[in-house]
C-alpha cells in the first residue's frame, strides 16, 4: 500500500531523533575525534591521522581476537538456529499449555546477563555445581578455569542455553501466523510431516529466520557481559572476545586513540551486516508489491 | 510423542541452572562449602534475610527496577509517535532515518563505553539512575519504534481517515482511537524495553559508582575476607528472577505476536 | 466423482452454547453442483468442513457412495477444496503445485507430467506451467487451488468456500467460466459455500439455503424463486426478494388492510387453523395499472429506483410497502395512483413463516 508524503511528520518523528543524537551522535563524534589522535594525557594531543587504524589491523592480538571471535558467533548460530526452530516445532498451537510453556521458554531471555554468567560459573563448577559435578562423575577431566577447551564449551553451551529461547520464540510466532488453511490443503493434497514442513512452513519462516540469524549473528558478535563473567576471557585469553578486547583497552588500559579507532572498525562490520540485514528485510515488503505475472 | 519427549527434554535442561541457583540460596555458604548436594539438607532463608536487610543489598534492586522503569516510560512515549509517522507516511529521509535507528540498536556495546562516561559526567548525570536510562535508549528507543511501526501498520488507514472525517484533532485520534487499538502492540514493545534494559550490565555498571549502584554491579563485588559469598549470591540471583517472570506471565499471550512481527 | 450422503449430522464448535450445524440430512448426487448459501454463521462453512474431513463433527455420519467415512481423516476421503483465498505453495512453480497431489500418492513421472498438462491446458494455465506460482495474480492462483483439485482422477468430490472472495473484475468473470465449463465438462460432484446468491443461482444444479445452522430449503433455482418452502427463502433470494404482508383468511381469499385478493385454486382450504399467515408475491410478478382494476387494491407510489434496465416502484398498500419490478412500459412518479394487480397463480401463503402448499 502506498504511503502519501507528509513532511510535517517530521515533527512526530522529531523527539526520537534528538534522544538518539543525544546517546548516539554525541559520543561517536568523540570517538571518531579520539581515533586520530594520540592522546597521552589531556593537555597532550597529537593529530596521527590513520596510524591508529593501521596499528590495529595488523595487531596480532586483535586479529586472534577477530579470529576466536568468528568462531564462537559461527559456533553458537549453528547450534542455536536448528535447535530453536526444532523447539518451536514442538510447541503446541493454542490454549493455556502453549501460554504456560511460551512463558517458561522465554525465561532466560529475562535474567541479567552477569546473573547468566554468574549461574553458569556456579553451574559448571566441579565442587559446588551440578553440571561440573555430574561432568567429573562421568569420569571426564573438566575444568573450564584451567582448559581452554571446556572453557570455550562451557562459554558455548551458556550462550545457547541464554538465546536459544529467542529463536524458539522467533519461529513460534512464525508458525503461529501461518493461516490454517495453509495446513488443510496440505493434508487434502495427501502430504506427509516432512512434506508439509519443506513446502509450507520452511518457506513461511524464511523472515523469521533471516531475522534470527541476523540478530543473533550480530549479537554474539558484540556479547561482552556473560563470557567476561563466566570466564573473566581466560584462561589466559582463549574466551576474550572482540568486546572485552575493546572495553579493556577503553577503560582498562585507557589507550583511548587505538581504542576509538578500534571502535570505528567494529562498528564499520556491524553497519555492513545491518544493511543486508534492512535489505533482507524490506525486500520482502517490496515483493508484496510487485505487479502479478501471467494471465489475469 | 518425539515432540513432547523433546520438548520435556529442552525444559529441563532449561531449568536446570536455575533450579541449581535456587537450591544454593537456601544453604548457607558452609553447607555449600561443605559437600555436594542435590536438595539443600537445611533449608533456610538467611541469604534472603541478608538482602532484604542490607541497604547495599536492596538498594540495588531498587536502583536497577528504577532505571529500567524510567527507560522503558520514556522509549515508549518518544517511540510512539515516530512510529505513527513511519508506518503511515513517507517524508524527507525516511527510508534512510529508519535505517540509521537500527544501526543504534545493532551497534557494539564497548564502542560507546568511554563516550558515554565522559558525556555523562559532563552533564552531570554520572552515577544516576538518569544516566543508565538514558544510555539505554540508545538501544531500546530504535526498538520500541521497529516494534510499534509493526503493529501500528497493521490498523487499516481508514480508520485515521474516519476519525479525522468524524472531526478528530490528531492528537485526540491517537489517544483516543489509535492507542486503544495498539495496545498489544505497546505491551510487548515495553516487554522488550524492560527485557534489554533489566538485563544489561555493562552500562549499568560503567555509568553507576555508589549511589545508583544497580543490582548487577552489587553481584559482582559479592567476595569478602572468607571467600565468594555464593549462598547470598544465588539469593540475589533468584531475586533478579522475579521482574522478569511478572512480566513475561503479564504479556504471554502476545509474545507470539509480538515475536511473529520478527522485529526483535 | 461420489454421491455424498449427510446423515444427521450436525457440529458444535469446542466451547460454544449452541450448535454450529444442527442434526442435518442431506444428498448430493453424484455428477451435480450444489451451492450451500445463506448469511454468515448459517453454518455451511461447518457443513462443508464436515465433508472434506477437516473437522470432526459431533453427531452424524457422512457417506461416500455408500462407504462411511465420517472417521477416516480428510487424506483418505479424496476431496478436493478450494479455500477463500488462494492457497498455494510458494516455492514451487505451477507445475510442482500441481503435481504434488500425484507425487505424493506415488503416480509415475511420466503419468503426472501427462495428467498435469491435461489440467493445465484445461485451465488456461500451460503458460504459466514453468513460472513460479507466488507471481500469478489472485484469479490464476485459484485456477491453480482448482487444478490441484481436479488433477486426481479419482477425486471424489470438489468443495469449495467461496472461492471468488479475494478474485476481482475481470479475473472473477473468468473464474466463473470457468466453473462452469468444469462443470459442464467433466460433471464432478461439487459442493459449492457462497453467500453471493446470484453466485448459488448460477453456477448451481440445486442451492441448498441455510440460516442458523439448518437446512432451510433444498432446491433448483427455479423452485427456490417460484416456491420458497419458508419466509426466509422468499426474502433471501430475489433481488429484492419476495414481497410479504400480514393478512388473513376470508371467504377463501386473503384479507390485507381492506384489500381482498384472490389466492391459487384449493390453497385456502390448506391453510391450517389459528396461525398467523403472510402473504408473498414477487416484485416480477405484480402488475401496476394506471387505471382502475375493478377490485384491485389502490396504491400510492411513494418511491421509484431506476436501475438502468429495470425500475422498482414501491407502493403503500395499507401500512406496508410493496415492491414492484418493471422492464418496461411507461414508469409512474411519486406520488401518482396506481392499482396493483397480483396474479393469484403467483400468490403465496406462510402460516407460521412456512409454506401452504
Amino acid at each position: 500500500m502506498e504511503k502519501p508524503r507528509n513532511e510535517r511528520a517530521w515533527l512526530l518523528v522529531l523527539p526520537v531523533c534528538l534522544i538518539v543524537a543525544f546517546s548516539a551522535i554525541l559520543p561517536l563524534m568523540t570517538v571518531v575525534n579520539y581515533s586520530v589522535q594520540d592522546i597521552v594525557s589531556p593537555e597532550q594531543r597529537v593529530f596521527v591521522g590513520w596510524e591508529w587504524f593501521k596499528d590495529i589491523l595488523r595487531d596480532p592480538e586483535l586479529q586472534a581476537a577477530f579470529v576466536r571471535q568468528l568462531v564462537f558467533s559461527a559456533t553458537v548460530l549453528a547450534i542455536e538456529l536448528p535447535l530453536g526452530l526444532s523447539i518451536a516445532l514442538c510447541m503446541p498451537r493454542s490454549g493455556w499449555r502453549a501460554s504456560l510453556i511460551t512463558v517458561l521458554v522465554g525465561m532466560p531471555l529475562l535474567i541479567p546477563w552477569n546473573v547468566v554468567g554468574t549461574i553458569w560459573q556456579v553451574f559448571a563448577r566441579t565442587d559446588i555445581g551440578l553440571g561440573g559435578a555430574a561432568l567429573h562423575g562421568l569420569g571426564l577431566d573438566y575444568n573450564y578455569a584451567s582448559h581452554s577447551l571446556d572453557a570455550w564449551l562451557t562459554v558455548v553451551a551458556m550462550d545457547v542455553w541464554h538465546w536459544t529461547p529467542l529463536v524458539v520464540l522467533l519461529c513460534y510466532g512464525g508458525l503461529r501466523a501461518i493461516p490454517e488453511a495453509y495446513y488443510r490443503a496440505a493434508a487434502i493434497d495427501g502430504a506427509s510431516r516432512w512434506a508439509t514442513f519443506r513446502h509450507i512452513e520452511l518457506p513461511k519462516l524464511t523472515g523469521v529466520l533471516t531475522i534470527g540469524v541476523l540478530l543473533r549473528f550480530m549479537d554474539s558478535f558484540v556479547i561482552y557481559t556473560e563470557p567476561f563473567v563466566l570466564t573473566g576471557g581466560g584462561p589466559g585469553n582463549s574466551t576474550t572476545f572482540l568486546s572485552q578486547h575493546l572495553s579493556t583497552m577503553a577503560v582498562g588500559q585507557f589507550d583511548l586513540g587505538r581504542a576509538a579507532a578500534f571502535s570505528l572498525v567494529y562498528f564499520l562490520m556491524i553497519l555492513v551486516v545491518c544493511y543486508v540485514f534492512y535489505n533482507l528485510m524490506t525486500r520482502g515488503e517490496r515483493d508484496d508489491l510487485a505487479k502479478p505475472e501471467g494471465k489475469v | 510423542m518425539i515432540r513432547k519427549g523433546w520438548l520435556a527434554l529442552f525444559l529441563l535442561l532449561t531449568f536446570l541452572p536455575l533450579y541449581w541457583m535456587v537450591n544454593m540460596s537456601l544453604r548457607t555458604n558452609e553447607e555449600i562449602l561443605a559437600g555436594f548436594h542435590l536438595l539443600p539438607n537445611r533449608p533456610s532463608l538467611a541469604n534472603y534475610r541478608v538482602i532484604f536487610t542490607e541497604e547495599s543489598w536492596y538498594r540495588g534492586y531498587l536502583n536497577s527496577l528504577t532505571y529500567v522503569a524510567i527507560n522503558t516510560l520514556l522509549s515508549v512515549a518518544v517511540a510512539l509517535p515516530a512510529a505513527y509517522a513511519f508506518s503511515r507516511f513517507r517524508f524527507l529521509g525516511s527510508r534512510h532515518l529508519f535505517f540509521w535507528l537500527l544501526t543504534n540498536r545493532m551497534s557494539p556495546p564497548a564502542v560507546f563505553l568511554l563516550p558515554f562516561l565522559e558525556l555523562y559526567s559532563s552533564v552531570s548525570l554520572f552515577d544516576t539512575p538518569w544516566a543508565v536510562a538514558l544510555a539505554h535508549t540508545l538501544f531500546n528507543v530504535p526498538l520500541a519504534v521497529w516494534v510499534l511501526e509493526g503493529f501500528m501498520s497493521a490498523i487499516p488507514r481508514e480508520i485515521d481517515e474516519t476519525a479525522y472525517l468524524d472531526g478528530y484533532s490528531f492528537p485526540r485520534f491517537f489517544v483516543r482511537i489509535f492507542l486503544p487499538l495498539v495496545r498489544t502492540g505497546v505491551g510487548v514493545t515495553a516487554f522488550f524495553c524492560f527485557m534489554f534494559s533489566w538485563a544489561e550490565l555493562l552500562f549499568a555498571r560503567t555509568l553507576t559508582a555508589v549511589d545508583a549502584k544497580p543490582i548487577a554491579a552489587t553481584m559482582t563485588r559479592t567476595v569478602s575476607a572468607a571467600g565468594m559469598d555464593w549462598g547470598v549470591l544465588a539469593a540475589a540471583g533468584v531475586l533478579t528472577l522475579v521482574p522478569g517472570a511478572l512480566v513475561i506471565w503479564f504479556v504471554r499471550n502476545y509474545i507470539a505476536k509480538g515475536f511473529a512481527l520478527g522485529r526483535v | 466423482m461420489a454421491r455424498i450422503e449427510l446423515k444427521g449430522l450436525g457440529h458444535r464448535y469446542a466451547g460454544a452454547d449452541e450448535d454450529a450445524l444442527r442434526p442435518t440430512d442431506l444428498v448430493c448426487e453424484h455428477g451435480e453442483t450444489y451451492a450451500l448459501l445463506g448469511p454468515s454463521g448459517c453454518g455451511k462453512t461447518t457443513l462443508l468442513n464436515a465433508i472434506s474431513g477437516l473437522i470432526e463433527p459431533t453427531s452424524g455420519r457422512i457417506r461416500f457412495d455408500g462407504i462411511d467415512v465420517t472417521e477416516r481423516a480428510t487424506r483418505e476421503r479424496n476431496v478436493a477444496q478450494v479455500f477463500q483465498f488462494p492457497i498455494i505453495y510458494d516455492t514451487m512453480s505451477v507445475f510442482d503445485n500441481l503435481a504434488f497431489p500425484l507425487r505424493n500418492r506415488g503416480l509415475a513421472a511420466a503419468a503426472v507430467e501427462r495428467r498435469v498438462r491435461e489440467i493445465a491446458v484445461f485451465l488456461d494455465l500451460e503458460a504459466d506451467l514453468a513460472r513460479r506460482a507466488r507471481r500469478l495474480s489472485a484469479g490464476a492462483k485459484q485456477r491453480v487451488s482448482l487444478g490441484r483439485g481436479l488433477v486426481r482422477e479419482d477425486v471424489a468430490a470438489i468443495l469449495l468456500d467461496e472461492p471468488l472472495t479475494v478474485v476481482d473484475g475481470q479475473s472473477k468473470g473468468n473464474l466463473r467460466r470457468k466453473l462452469r465449463e468444469v462443470h459442464s465438462k467433466l460433471r464432478p460432484t461439487v459442493v459449492y459455500v457462497t453467500h453471493d446468491q446470484s453466485e448459488a443461482l448460477t453456477v448451481a444444479d440445486r442451492v441448498v439455503v441455510m440460516n442458523a445452522g439448518r437446512i432451510v430449503q433444498v432446491g433448483t433455482p427455479r423452485e427456490l424463486f417460484e416456491n420458497p418452502a419458508h419466509t426466509f427463502v422468499a426474502r433471501f433470494i430475489g433481488n429484492p426478494g419476495m414481497n410479504l404482508v400480514a393478512c388473513e383468511l376470508e371467504d377463501g381469499r386473503a384479507r390485507v388492510g381492506g384489500w381482498h385478493l384472490d389466492l391459487p385454486a384449493g390453497l385456502a382450504a390448506a391453510v391450517p387453523n389459528g396461525q398467523p399467515l403472510t402473504l408473498g408475491v414477487r416484485p416480477e410478478r405484480a402488475r401496476l395499472s394506471r387505471t382502475e382494476v375493478r377490485g384491485a387494491p389502490r396504491t400510492k407510489v411513494t418511491r421509484v429506483e431506476d436501475f438502468g434496465r429495470h425500475h422498482i416502484v414501491s407502493v403503500r398498500l395499507a401500512e406496508v410497502l410493496f415492491k414492484v419490478k418493471l422492464d418496461d412500459g411507461p414508469v409512474p412518479a411519486i406520488g401518482d395512483t396506481s392499482w396493483l394487480t397480483l396474479p393469484p397463480a403467483n400468490v403465496r401463503l406462510f402460516a407460521a413463516e412456512h409454506a401452504v402448499s
